[in-house]
């Protein structure tokens, strides 16, 4: 088409690549340590279920629906063939 | 001899390897196959196993192997003349490095993209795991020793680059920023982060830093190498993204600039070689060129750190199997190009064989330093630049690599020291993992005297260890190919050589050490002494193992007698 169009395309590939030249060498620490901090942060929220007293269950127990569906691959990943918790049964 | 002619003698050399020699590697020796579904099709699951653009994966691969050794191995070795370190980095990268990178990649990428650690443990046997492992950590100490003396004469002999090495942190930590928190666009995040770097080198240029003769009771050099360590350590024990990944980033960039400043200046300028071919007036104390050379000059030569690179991150990310060519051989190409450079700063820069010989007055001297004036003359002659200006440049960008290097390998060290603490059942807080790393890393520095002269003593050392490496990785391809009843002559010849003068240099070093009455680097010498026997020793039975044996051609996993071929279960 026109010559606008070419530039703008070879821009934007030129971008991509270089994020791409930017974030690949380290995208294994990141989500490793994203994951670490879901983990906390999942502990937080089961900690009543857990039997640990939380004072601020009042506030997370609306949170346990968004971790529910990760407790099967967190209980896994720290090494629980089973999980630890009796209201929610995964395996 | 003009510079520029020995330029283009190197370049159709390191070419003619790429477009011929590496094609035959593939069709013959390695058998790629675009067909083959590599691991980063097979286990894509968008963080390690991605599959990637070939020219951007060689733009990462090139990145993390090039770095400051392959411009301070070839600037201290050309005291023995411009010819011989010329050659070993040609035919070098050619076939040796070439050939290792492009195996390594490959046979990494056949087993599901698993690092070499893992495949020496599969070819080689459960003692081949922990040899690597010693073998690592020996090269991660080495580098860190090295590379802190390295920066620190640059810092003294070039004051002009205090400022935009520091300031370079700087610079990276607010690109960091940008990108992760402003959410800036990054082509113009580069743009920003390059001008205000080369803004730096300006300031350095017109105010440079000299430290009084006593800084907190330390000298010059004693402070920058402590400095420095406390820097490695802050560094490393930093998320990632604030510091580390921004600056991998500029310095990748930054390498591409300094190369294409570099050349474009010899060939603008084409300065004659003023170095002898051979130097037949060594100054006195220099070791024998043979077998010391080869140790000298590791990467860009050939270095077993590539073998790390390819396996762990590389192969799972390659798209086909084919790119392995391009990725591995041409980022063994970089590299040798990025030496060849090196040489011919150190040995073109210069107006008279007196001036040279005044800077290569003993061995060890020059080295980075010769690369940085020489090749600041020649960025001034070519470019026009002042020879001020254009040797701040090069400083700056010899440092940044050596600092990138240095803070990502006590990075490294510290998983390795947690790791060897979880072995012995002890768990290492990072604080106190990086700690260990540092206190050893400045105690290996201080060990030939308090102006960090060890460090590069154990330049050669750090060379051996790096050829130890490669040989480990050539011994599992060369193991690999015998189970494929492929011939394997053409990695076991360089494996051979490469053995040889490591074991070679290992025993001359302990000569000079003894004599020189260094009894820690005569101990880590007789640790990778009986490392490399040890290796030698290992390869030799897995070789003969694999040679005898009969293996299934698709997994490499034995046959055993009266079993039917896909019956027996894969083994990892």
């Amino acid at each position: 088409m026109t010559r606008r169009t070419t530039v703008a395309d070879g821009m934007r590939s030129l971008s991509a690549g270089l994020r791409e030249f930017y974030e690949a060498p380290y995208r294994r620490t990141l989500s490793r340590a994203r994951r670490d901090e879901d983990d906390l942060f999942t502990v937080v929220v089961l900690a009543e279920a857990l039997g640990v007293p939380n004072p601020a269950s009042y506030y997370t127990v609306e949170l346990l629906p968004l971790v529910a569906e990760r407790v099967h691959e967190w209980h896994t990943r720290m090494g629980m063939e089973r999980s630890p918790l009796d209201s929610v049964s995964c395996c | 001899m003009n510079s520029l002619v020995l330029a283009i003698i190197g370049i159709a050399m390191m070419l003619a390897g790429y477009f011929v020699y590496s094609k035959y590697l593939a069709r013959r020796v390695y058998r790629l196959n675009s067909e083959f579904r590599t691991p980063a099709h097979e286990l894509q699951d968008g963080v390690d196993y991605v599959p990637t653009n070939k020219f951007v994966l060689w733009g990462h691969h090139f990145t993390s192997v090039a770095g400051a050794a392959p411009i301070v191995g070839p600037a201290v070795a050309v005291i023995w003349g411009w010819l011989p370190a010329f050659l070993w980095v040609t035919i070098g990268t050619v076939f040796f490095a070439g050939m290792h990178d492009m195996g390594s990649l490959w046979a990494s990428v056949r087993n599901r993209g698993q690092s070499m650690g893992m495949l020496s443990g599969r070819y080689i046997g459960a003692r081949g795991r922990n040899l690597f492992l010693v073998v690592i950590f020996l090269l991660l100490l080495m580098v860190v020793a090295a590379f802190a003396t390295v920066i620190t004469n640059l810092l003294i002999a070039t004051p002009t680059s205090v400022i935009p090495v520091w300031g370079a942190i700087a610079v990276a930590a607010v690109i960091g920023q940008m990108i992760y928190r402003w959410k800036m666009n990054l082509l113009l995040t580069t743009v920003i982060g390059v001008v205000a770097l080369y803004s730096l080198i300006l300031v350095g240029d017109r105010f440079p830093v000299v430290l009084p003769e006593s800084i907190l009771g330390m000298t010059p050099a004693t402070f920058w190498i402590v400095t420095l360590f406390l820097y490695a350590g802050v560094a490393s024990l930093l998320p990632v993204w604030v510091l580390l990944q921004p600056r991998d980033y500029i310095n990748g960039v930054q390498l591409f600039i300094g190369l294409g400043i570099l050349y474009l200046s010899v060939l603008l300028a084409s300065p004659t070689i003023v170095a002898p071919a051979v130097n037949q007036a060594v100054p006195e104390g220099t070791p024998s060129i043979w077998p010391l050379l080869f140790v000298t000059v590791a990467c860009g030569a050939i270095s077993g750190f590539h073998g790390m690179v390819s396996s762990g991150t590389s192969a799972k990310q390659l798209d086909k199997e084919t790119d392995g060519r391009f990725v591995g051989y041409f980022g063994a190409v970089g590299e040798g190009l990025l030496a060849l450079g090196a040489i011919i700063a150190a040995t073109a820069g210069y107006q008279t064989l007196a001036d040279w010989e005044a800077v290569y007055s003993a061995f060890n001297e020059g080295g980075v330093s010769a690369f940085v004036n020489g090749g600041g003359a020649i960025v001034n002659a070519g470019l026009g630049l002042p020879v001020g200006l254009s040797a701040t440049i090069l400083a700056t960008m010899a440092v940044l690599f050596a600092a990138t290097t240095m803070d990502t390998a006590v990075r490294l060290q510290r998983f390795v020291v947690q790791e060897a603490g979880e072995i012995l059942g002890v768990r290492v807080p990072n604080v106190a993992a990086t700690l260990v790393v540092v206190v050893v890393g400045v105690a290996l520095t201080f060990s030939a005297g308090a102006d960090g002269s060890g460090g590069l003593l154990i330049w050669p050392l750090f060379g051996t260890t790096n050829q130890l490496l490669a040989s480990l990785t050539l011994a599992i391809i060369a193991v690999m190919l015998l189970r494929k009843k492929r011939n394997p002559v053409l990695i076991l010849i360089p494996l051979v050589f490469v053995m040889v003068v490591s074991v070679y240099a290992l025993v001359v070093q302990l000569g000079t050490f003894w004599t020189d009455q260094n009894w820690l680097l005569l101990g880590l010498d007789v640790v990778i002494l009986v490392a490399s026997l040890w290796v030698a020793l290992e390869a030799t039975i897995a070789m003969q193992a694999a040679r005898k044996g009969q293996f299934d051609p698709e997994t490499d996993d034995p046959v055993l007698a009266g079993a039917g071929r896909g019956d027996t279960a894969a083994s990892d």
